[in-house]
């Protein structure tokens, strides 16, 4: 798997498959973009679950915090971390001791940890890093180019439109995956992650 | 499955334009209206926090200028686009982005006469300081920079006599330098040259030119490549640091590789307020899509006319570098294999009188300041738009007295060569 740029249908085919999204480091301060990024996923129907030990007793958009992933008491579909590079290890470890084990560890735009990825793929577990599922999510189904984002897809159908709880099509032609040389320049520009 | 890359002409047409969601409408709509209701309290509320994608009011984003920006941004090969009112407006917004009070940059001394002026005069009351350099010297890049500089700007093709910039090169000084290097990419287009491939990080244009195409609308851009580290040293506070006006949220952090297109957009256009109408955004979309079409034709007839113009006796020397023997020809050949662009000078054995007397003897060329019409255009630059230059600096701009500028149309080049003919023995 390369790690630098993913293909559109890697994307589109995690985010389509998964239903239950964890969320380590979610937060109730409303201008985290942890905690819009949450609102956005529940929004788009996803089954969002906070997990922030800090938190614990109260609610993110009605849905109760947990301390740890352990603590959900239920299959998780996708583990959304958002956390520095430097904290990413021990939730995998934490995330690799749960049964089921979960299909998808999301590391949020800004960090990546190789070696927790290649410990996490190696238990089957498929592996995205230093991405937004938000950004993905209003990418891929087009809603994002309201502000002017290059999609990358195209489409001669309608466009439905978004009302709350809806999950939208991302199944729109894609314009050759995220490969581009501005796309490889961005990923050794990138300072690295400490 | 893989994914497929389509062809230029096919993103010219299609990308960023969907059946209107609400009424099947083809042709992108003109969304003539000022501002959109929200669903409720929190949806405006998410909107106004940057938390939510949609639609405000105009100033801020017009879902008929997101279809030009997404289609400008495709073509160009960027992470995203933001459009303004106009090339110059696009200026300004970026370098809010990226200048404080007494930082500098560096800037291509060949430019557009309009820029020139703007860089020296308007903003130096802001206090971003412009240190020129010489675009065939690349080495006077280098010498130019300095701890405050912040950014690096030159032109692909340069106005007026259509030189082509070493883009790579000048890149690699931005590199090393730490800076974004930003190409205002007006007189090419994407069609000719694409400058995110050979290491820009923002492209601007007026979108007045060929994009649009017609002569008819006002309009700029700026794209995002999304290649910049904006918070790698902290020299970039708009993008790094937390934003007081949005509740403390960093934009970089928040928005990722399309962070520079957001900040132009939240911080820029929405507090200097230079936003396009959504009927120019529309007619520059139309044009947009005949754009690989017009561009073909533009440059072929560039060709003959230039043919023309080297082998007339009244003519002194004619600056086009898609000709052999111009010293910009390998550079054309390197950045721009399908054609040199429709710009370019030339200057008459005659000089400055001759010049006045061509212009006003022409009857199918149109004598007005603008370039990429589908008109072909004609004006003396010493006299107009450089005319705000000294002697010196006219020369060094490519703006000499004796000079004179075409913007060649799609017209039959037979037309435009005979109209030339008869005004250069008139």
């Amino acid at each position: 798997m390369n790690h630098d740029n993913y293909d559109d249908n890697y994307i589109r085919g995690i985010l389509n498959g998964v239903k239950s999204i964890a969320m380590v480091g979610a937060s109730p301060v409303n201008v985290r973009p942890s905690y819009f990024a949450f609102k956005y996923l529940a929004q788009r129907g996803y089954d969002m679950i906070p997990v922030n030990p800090g938190h614990v007793g109260k609610n993110l958009l009605d849905k109760p915090f947990v301390a740890s992933l352990a603590d959900i008491g239920r299959p998780v579909d996708m583990i959304d971390i958002f956390r520095n590079s430097s904290h990413i290890m021990p939730v995998v470890e934490e995330a690799l001791r749960l049964d089921p084990l979960p299909k998808v560890i999301w590391m949020q735009l800004g960090a990546r940890d190789d070696a927790a990825a290649a410990k996490a793929e190696a238990a089957g577990i498929k592996v995205v890093m230093n991405r937004c599922p938000k950004i993905e999510y209003g990418r891929l189904s087009s809603e994002i180019s309201w502000m002017g984002v290059n999609s990358r897809t195209l489409s001669s159908k309608r466009a439905p439109m978004p009302t709350q709880g809806m999950r939208l099509s991302l199944n729109r032609t894609s314009l050759g995956g995220g490969e581009t040389a501005a796309s490889d320049r961005a990923a050794k520009n990138k300072t690295d992650p400490a | 499955m893989t994914d497929r890359l389509p062809g230029f002409s096919t993103l010219a047409v299609h990308a960023g334009a969907q059946p209107d969601p609400t009424t099947g409408a083809r042709a992108t709509p003109i969304y003539q209206t000022t501002s959109f209701v929200f669903n409720d309290a929190d949806h405006a509320a998410s909107l106004f926090g940057l938390q939510a994608f949609g639609n405000i009011y105009t100033r801020i984003g017009n879902p008929t200028q997101a279809v030009l920006e997404e289609r400008i941004a495709a073509l160009e090969g960027g992470t995203a686009a933001l459009a303004v009112a106009s090339g110059h407006a696009a200026q300004v917004v970026v370098l809010q982005q990226l200048l404080m009070p007494g930082d500098e940059f560096i800037a291509a001394r060949k430019l557009y006469g309009g820029s020139i002026n703007q860089f020296t005069h308007a903003f130096k009351s802001f206090g971003w300081n412009v240190v020129w350099a010489d675009p065939d010297d690349v080495a006077s890049f280098e010498r130019a920079v300095t701890p405050r500089t912040k950014a690096i700007f030159i032109e692909s093709i340069a106005n007026p006599a259509g030189s082509i910039t070493d883009i790579e090169a000048i890149a690699a000084v931005a590199r090393k330098a730490g800076v974004p290097l930003i190409v205002d990419n007006t007189l090419a287009t994407p069609y000719l040259i694409r400058p995110i491939d050979h290491g820009a990080d923002i492209v601007v244009h007026s979108l007045t030119k060929f994009l649009g195409g017609h002569g008819n609308s006002l309009g700029g851009v700026i794209v995002d490549a999304g290649t910049f580290d904006w918070s790698k040293d902290n020299k970039y506070p708009m993008l790094s640091e937390p934003r007081p006006e949005y509740h403390g949220i960093r934009i970089q952090e928040t928005f990722g590789n399309f962070a520079f297109a957001i900040a132009c957009r939240v911080l820029g256009l929405r507090d200097l307020g230079p936003a396009i109408s959504p009927f120019n955004a529309f007619m520059i979309l139309t044009g947009i899509e005949t754009l690989p079409l017009r561009m073909a034709k533009h440059c072929e007839n560039a060709k003959a006319v230039a043919e023309f113009l080297s082998g007339h006796p009244a003519v002194a020397a004619v600056n086009y570098s898609g000709l052999a023997g111009n010293p910009y020809n390998n550079l054309a050949r390197k950045y721009a294999p399908k054609g040199a662009g429709a710009v370019f000078t030339f200057s008459l054995k005659g000089g400055y009188e001759a010049g006045v007397n061509l212009v006003s003897n022409l009857k199918l060329f149109s004598h007005l300041a603008n370039v990429g019409d589908t008109r072909s255009l004609v004006i003396h630059p010493a006299s107009t738009t450089h005319s705000q230059l000294d002697d010196a600096a006219k020369i060094k701009s490519g703006a000499a007295p004796d000079v004179v500028r075409l913007s060649i149309g799609i017209e039959d080049k037979e037309d435009l060569i005979a109209d030339l003919e008869q005004a250069l023995t008139a």
